[in-house]
């Protein structure tokens, strides 16, 4: 400190220096938050806190070195500087939640995004407490200096290190956090243009400057509300751990409570909580009928769930699962949660994953006849899953089987969307079916239905796998029987050319929800 | 010239190419037929004959759904010895369809309403197709699902959204509903008409309509004068009324008669107060059924082979043709021949044809344009999906129908195709016009048509190709229907018989399939081979 005042000589103050430190404080504040906006949503978005927390807080402390250390190349305009890099570090800070949320989302780069994101608000932080030292070391001795800084610097670092978990991630959420402190960053820039008057000549222009970082910042909030992710975090009451948006869907993991969920297009899929009783369900009965079924086709459920319920049965040779979507195959595989729940199912050697739309790969694909066929798709909420719902479909289908085999289709909630769920038996007798139509609880869904079908005349299977943890043969006959306020209703058939269960089953939820 | 000069000449003449225009879109695409110049060629007349004349007992011109039609009858009739000719290079007329690598599409005519029980020989070619599958217990026809227009059928944009239906609800008011249930009320009145013989007065073809004095009044007044009639004006059901007009005949409200545009709806109910029939489509449209009725003509059919020349000699007819494919001139002498071209080909080729039978000059077809636009992808849209038809209010064209929504592909690479009417009261003017556009001149006109629903088109189209329809379909214009001379046109003209759908004075599928079915029947009479009728 070679060009520091000697203690004991100090002119008279021409800066507000008490009211400087306040600024430390709030840039401490700022800093901090944006490391944990950083942390918290790399292990949310990538899952594995520990590691996503570490490597976060060690390159952003390092970043801070780094910027300590370029600190000094700075000579001149000092005050002036000192206003930029606040308006600097209010924007690459303030946006930083909404930039990575999207990067994750549309980018197949996220980690390099995170990182350079990391290193250049930590940088520009770094360069935060140097510069703001120097504007004072003519004001105020070094001793108290050093002892001010410092000390608001880690108070400011406690601050928001309680404020984040307690306040501000339950109550604003990750993006209007990060933008809140951006805005607060920049009021810090605007403020020293008061606090540093003496130093910076005419102020115009900087305010100007200031003003419209803050707007921008303020425009962001206004309209995070309108922002997906933020939506989601809304309505999705857990953390969100993996979300992608596919070429035909969204698909979102969250955990929470000692489970987790995946939600396609804000759906909810399964909770792996009671996603057992579902699938069991689904699977078993078909074999008690059918026990040594080879081949199977399995329609939808990319999640590898169904096909794991299905491989527990020693006959099978050979599954074939065709699912739409890519992207839901590659989750089921690299997601450690779900590959644990599936039990890395689909890289089994007797599995066939396609990736086709189900009904056009059902009218041009030729193979060898099925034994058994799962129908496993999202609810009819839209034309295009409608389509996979009507007597076209089943006849399809048919076409693919077995004159003995067992069909199981996923038909909604009896009880839910009655009308809806005796349509689906309704049309695939229409294409020639036998059906029996039968139903359990699972919690996070409701009552629950499936069709159980075939092209002859069957009895209602009572023999189930032993070893479930839901099914006894008691239990799989019991599901057959439908108490009163879930009977059989007549419906209309749900063709190609009038869909009409998509009418059906939007009236229906929609008293719901 | 000093170096220096010719060096500076030298760089001021390359700059035109370093400056070469920017393309306007950034996708390929090309005009594609009719074959304007081979059409047109036939109007400079005096065609030397050929060197001789090969006999035949039935040569059939035209290989449009009538002449397809027609021979399909006779292979049926177990006639061996006739040849169909087809100007263009594939057979099918405005039931014309393409394919590429993402699926097949029409060039025109794409779909076909189900036909009721009486329409015999459109029954009898779906049932070859495959796509009858039988009769209900009150003896009503039932047709393939898959070949039955798909839900959700159609949607329209309008205030900056898309809705579901064609007719927009949104927004109407209490009298707008009135209104639209009073047309349709007046649809019902004449869905349920029956004359002193039992005939109703609308049906498909149209040869089973009733020709009572009080149907046959509904002729002398434009579509927009009934309308002005009945106190019908509401802008939204007069709307869908013009945009029937534009869609099934190219033309307007006031320059359709009111036969016309009521037979348009009453033909269609499958009874009083019932729906309207549904429609069978396939991702070609109607190319489909033309599919089957070439292999009915299997290697009888020649296409690029045009007749410049039929004259009587006796009893026989000498055709002279130019094949353009071997470039050589050919001739037949024909015991009959089936024209179904149209009437104004007709004039230029049968000899003393157009001085016997003025009325034909009264026939007028409304040019066309038609886009297929091959999208790499699908526009990301959030208000109503997609359909089978869109439409756009306030457009001048009709909207584009999905190749792929019949095929059920609902992700990835589709092809659109869009229609486009002239419908100004001069087809001659509009037919100038459309031939005067170029490929950039037409894709602009789709672009700019689409932009205010997909403002994102452009970068998801692969390729845009534009068919210029100079004659797509006859007008009905008030009073064409029921004149006497006009309706004379299906009689033979000596050993000719015609068969065309412009000869029903509205351009529909099962019309032309009926005249060329009629056409045939008359020549297996005239050759001493009557049969049951098809009809």
């Amino acid at each position: 400190m070679a060009n520091s005042i000697p203690e004991g000589s100090l002119p008279a103050p021409t800066l507000k220096a008490p009211l400087l430190f306040i600024s430390v404080l709030l840039i401490a504040s700022c800093g901090l938050i944006y490391e944990l906006v950083a942390g918290t949503l790399s292990s949310y978005l990538l899952g594995d806190s520990v590691t996503q927390f570490s490597t976060v807080i060690g390159v952003y402390l390092s970043a801070m070195g780094l910027g300590s250390w370029l600190s000094k190349f700075l000579h001149r305009g000092l005050a002036r500087r000192f206003v930029d890099l606040e308006l600097a570090v209010a924007l690459v800070g303030g946006f930083s939640a909404p930039i990575l949320f999207q990067a994750f989302a549309h980018t197949h780069a996220f980690r390099v995004v995170l990182y350079g994101e990391v290193v250049a608000v930590g940088t520009l932080v770094g360069l935060e407490i140097p510069i703001l030292m120097r504007i004072l070391q003519d004001q105020v001795r070094f001793k108290d200096l050093v002892a001010g800084v410092l000390t608001l610097d880690y108070i400011g670092a406690l601050f928001a290190s309680l404020l984040f978990p307690l306040l501000l991630m339950p109550k604003l959420g990750l993006v209007r956090t990060s933008l809140l402190f951006g805005l607060l960053n920049a009021a810090v820039g605007l403020w020293s243009t008061h606090l540093l008057k003496s130093q910076l000549g005419p102020v115009r222009m900087i305010r100007l400057r200031c003003a419209v970082v803050m707007a921008l910042l303020a425009a962001g909030l206004a309209f995070a509300g309108k922002f997906t992710l933020a939506v989601e975090e809304e309505i999705f009451a857990d953390e969100i751990v993996y979300a992608k948006d596919s070429a035909y869907q969204r698909i979102v993991l969250t955990r929470g409570r000692g489970s987790f969920q995946l939600f396609l297009n804000g759906n909810l899929q399964f909770s792996s909580a009671d996603e057992y009783r579902y699938h069991e369900a689904l699977v078993h009965p078909a074999f008690g009928l059918r026990p040594g079924a080879k081949r199977v086709l399995i329609c939808g459920g990319g999640d590898g769930l169904a096909v794991r319920e299905v491989l527990k049965h020693p006959s099978v040779q050979e599954v074939v699962l065709v699912d739409l979507d890519p992207a839901m195959n590659d989750m089921a595989r690299t997601q450690p949660m779900v590959r644990q729940l599936n039990g890395a199912a689909l890289e089994d050697p007797r599995v066939k994953v396609v990736n086709a739309d189900a009904m056009v790969w059902l009218q041009e694909t030729a193979c060898a006849p099925f034994d058994l066929a799962y129908v496993d798709f999202p609810d009819p909420n839209t034309y295009a899953l409608g389509k996979l719902y009507t007597s076209r479909f089943y006849r399809l289908l048919q076409r693919r089987l077995t004159d003995e085999a067992m069909i199981t289709v996923q038909s909604t909630s009896p009880l839910m969307a009655r009308q809806s769920f005796w349509c689906i038996a309704a049309t695939m007798e229409s294409s020639g079916l036998k059906v029996r139509p039968y139903h359990l609880a699972v919690p996070s869904f409701g009552v629950w239905g499936f069709a159980l079908a075939s092209k002859r005349d069957f009895d209602v299977p009572t023999r189930v796998l032993p070893g479930l943890r839901h099914l006894s043969n008691e239990a799989t006959a019991a599901m057959f029987a439908f108490p009163k306020d879930m009977d059989r209703i007549p419906t209309e058939v749900n063709r190609l050319d009038n869909q009409v269960l998509v009418h059906l089953y939007t009236r229906e939820w929609r008293r719901w929800s | 010239m000093k170096r220096r000069d010719f060096l500076a000449s030298a760089a001021l003449s390359a700059l035109p190419l370093a400056c070469r225009r920017r393309p306007e879109f950034p996708f390929p695409g090309e005009l594609v037929g009719p074959d304007l110049p081979l059409g047109h060629w036939v109007r400079g007349g005096a065609f030397a004959d050929p060197a001789r004349f090969e006999p035949i007992s039935v040569l059939v011109v035209g290989g449009g759904v009538a002449g397809l039609s027609a021979g399909w009858r006779l292979a049926d009739a177990g006639v061996e010895d006739f040849q169909v000719l087809e100007l263009e290079r594939e057979p099918g007329g405005t039931s014309r369809s393409g394919r590429n690598h993402v699926s097949p599409f029409p060039w025109a005519a794409h779909y076909l309403p189900v036909p009721d029980r009486g329409n015999h020989a459109v029954l009898r070619l779906l049932d070859e197709c495959g796509v009858l599958e039988g009769f209900n217990a009150k003896g009503d026809p039932l047709f393939a699902e898959e070949a039955t227009v798909r839900a959700p059928e159609e949607r329209i944009f309008a205030y900056g959204q898309w809705w579901e239906g064609l007719y927009l609800r949104a927004g109407a008011t209490a009298e707008d509903e009135r209104q639209y249930h009073a047309f349709f009320a007046e649809v019902d009145r004449w869905a349920a008409f029956r004359d002193a013989k039992g005939r109703p007065a609308f049906s498909i073809p149209r040869s089973r309509c009733s020709d009572a004095p009080e149907a046959r009044a509904l002729d002398s007044l434009s579509m927009a004068a009934w309308l002005d009639g009945r106190g019908l004006t509401s802008p939204r059901l007069r709307w869908l009324l013009d945009y029937a007009c534009r869609d099934d005949y190219g033309s307007r409200l006031d320059t359709t008669s009111a036969w016309a545009g009521l037979f348009y709806f009453a033909a269609r109910k499958q009874g009083p107060g019932e729906d309207s029939r549904p429609l069978l489509t396939w991702p070609q449209g109607n190319g489909f059924l033309v599919d089957h009725l070439r292999r009915a003509c299997g290697q009888r059919l020649h296409c690029g082979v045009m007749a410049t020349a039929i004259r009587q000699e006796g009893d026989d007819l000498l055709v002279t043709a130019w094949d353009n494919l071997q470039q050589r001139r050919c001739g037949w002498r024909a015991k009959r021949v089936i024209f179904a071209g149209p009437q104004h080909a007709a004039r230029h080729i049968i000899e003393g044809l157009e001085a016997a039978r003025p009325a034909s000059a009264r026939i007028h077809n409304a040019p066309w344009m038609v886009a297929n636009l091959t999208l790499r992808a699908r526009p990301k849209e959030s208000s109503f999906p997609l359909a089978w038809d869109n439409v756009l209010r306030g457009s001048e064209a009709l909207g584009y129908v999905v190749a792929t929504h019949q095929s059920l592909r609902d992700h990835g690479p589709t092809v659109w195709t869009w229609y486009r009417p002239f419908t100004g009261p001069d087809c001659e003017a509009e037919r100038a016009r459309l031939r005067a556009m170029d490929w950039e001149a037409c894709a602009r006109m789709v672009m700019n048509d689409l932009r205010p629903a997909h403002p994102d088109l452009e970068s998801l189209v692969a390729r845009l190709d534009v068919m210029r329809w100079g004659h797509a379909m006859v007008r009905p214009a008030p009073g064409l229907m029921w004149d006497p001379a006009f309706l004379a046109l299906s009689r033979p003209f000596g050993g000719i018989h015609f068969a065309h759908t412009e000869l029903s004075g509205v351009a529909l599928f099962e019309e032309a399939q009926d005249h060329g079915v009629r056409a045939a029947e008359e020549v297996l009479s005239a050759l001493g081979r009557p049969g049951s009728s098809w009809r």
